[in-house]
């Protein structure tokens, strides 16, 4: 019974309260930035760079089952997928059904 | 009817547009990603309960994965704080640069502050390429429907995929893996209109795996406080040099 308390408080504060701080510190900031300031384009080329790096490990860095697939073929697919959706004129669909299509058939390439 | 009225109504009619976020393609790629969370928990050892509330109350993935990983490993309660937390600093900026463009002047601080707890990346993604095109007066209504649906959402599924799912088959699992990130590259491109997050995008995809080699703890803060200040400077140097050119001319 005390443990399962404690699993709880260990959710509200390593978990509620170590995110959301920054959340709540990120709404006290962005509260103060006007539109058009020059501050509000720095926070979007921090906030976009980060998700982008974010995004950028998920690929060089994947963790299960991906962990095991070659980088090269991970690189290529989002590489080439990434080609084609400039492409072809930008639609998000072909973005991302275009570099699956192309690691799903790499996988099975591998595998036979 | 009343102005004010019909303002409500008007209101409730985008919460509910935001609602239908519910079915859109990122959605459903993360509703994927919390059948995994399901099945990882499970494995970690949480009970269902447990698994549902780490879902609704800290809602971000990877913090999630890092506080179960942590628990595993048998972390005291302020070793487990200091690894979520410096994960989830990356909230601050991305909160930051969702707020000033859904607020009016007449928003709340307790309401933005509530909502705040509904934006993590793919939520981000979805307020930074919509909210452009919806009315400035119902922007936090149209997030609120599509926020607060998408964690309540989740949550259940969590709730319901908990020892029912175990795993997908390799292949599958692989694919809706790699659905995230180029659901993020493509859909994050096609909607940057201005310059600077076009270069903050490629310095964040280029910096992202350099750093994680370099200083892997801080990997992330890195890219983006470093990354992004480089393509803001950039792109100030851009604009600087087009108007110089232009009033040359």
């Amino acid at each position: 019974m005390l443990e399962e308390y404690c699993t709880y408080v260990l959710i509200v504060v390593a978990g509620f309260i170590a995110t959301d701080f920054w959340r709540w510190l990120g709404v006290l900031a962005g509260n103060r930035l006007n539109e058009e300031s020059e501050a509000l384009n720095w926070v979007r080329a921090v906030a976009t760079a980060l998700v982008m790096a974010v995004t950028a490990k998920l690929i060089v860095f994947p963790t299960g089952v991906l962990a095991d697939s070659p980088l090269w073929l991970r690189l290529a697919a989002a590489g080439i997928g990434f080609c084609i959706f400039l492409a072809t004129g930008k639609k998000v669909a072909v973005g991302v059904i275009v570099p699956v299509a192309i690691l799903v058939a790499g996988l099975f390439l591998l595998e036979a | 009817m009343s102005l004010e009225q019909r303002d409500e109504r008007g209101s409730l009619r985008w919460f509910l547009t935001g609602m239908r976020g519910i079915l859109s393609l990122p959605a459903i790629i993360l509703m994927t990603s919390y059948v995994g969370f399901a099945a990882f928990a499970v494995q970690a050892g949480l009970t269902r309960s447990e698994a549902v509330a780490m879902t609704l109350g800290i809602w971000a993935l990877p913090a999630q994965m890092i506080l179960v990983g942590s628990m595993i490993g048998g972390a005291n309660i302020a070793a487990s704080f200091l690894a979520v937390t410096l994960s989830s600093i990356r909230m601050m900026p991305m909160v930051a640069s969702i707020v000033p463009e859904m607020r009016t002047s007449k928003t709340p601080v307790w309401l933005l502050l509530f909502l705040s707890h509904f934006i993590a990346i793919t939520s981000w993604v979805f307020a930074s390429t919509r909210l452009r095109d919806v009315p400035r007066e119902h922007r936090v209504a149209f997030f609120a429907g599509f926020g607060i649906t998408l964690t309540s959402t989740n949550a259940l599924i969590v709730g319901i995929s908990y020892g029912i799912v175990s795993q997908f088959p390799p292949i599958v699992a692989g694919a809706l893996f790699m659905l995230t990130p180029v659901y993020f590259i493509s859909s994050i491109w096609a909607s940057a209109s201005q310059p600077v997050v076009r270069i903050a995008f490629v310095v964040g995809i280029v910096l992202g795996p350099i750093l994680a080699l370099v200083v892997p703890q801080f990997d992330v803060l890195l890219a983006g406080v470093g990354g992004g200040t480089c393509a803001y400077l950039i792109d100030r140097y851009r604009r600087h040099r087009q108007r110089a050119v232009e009033e040359g001319a």
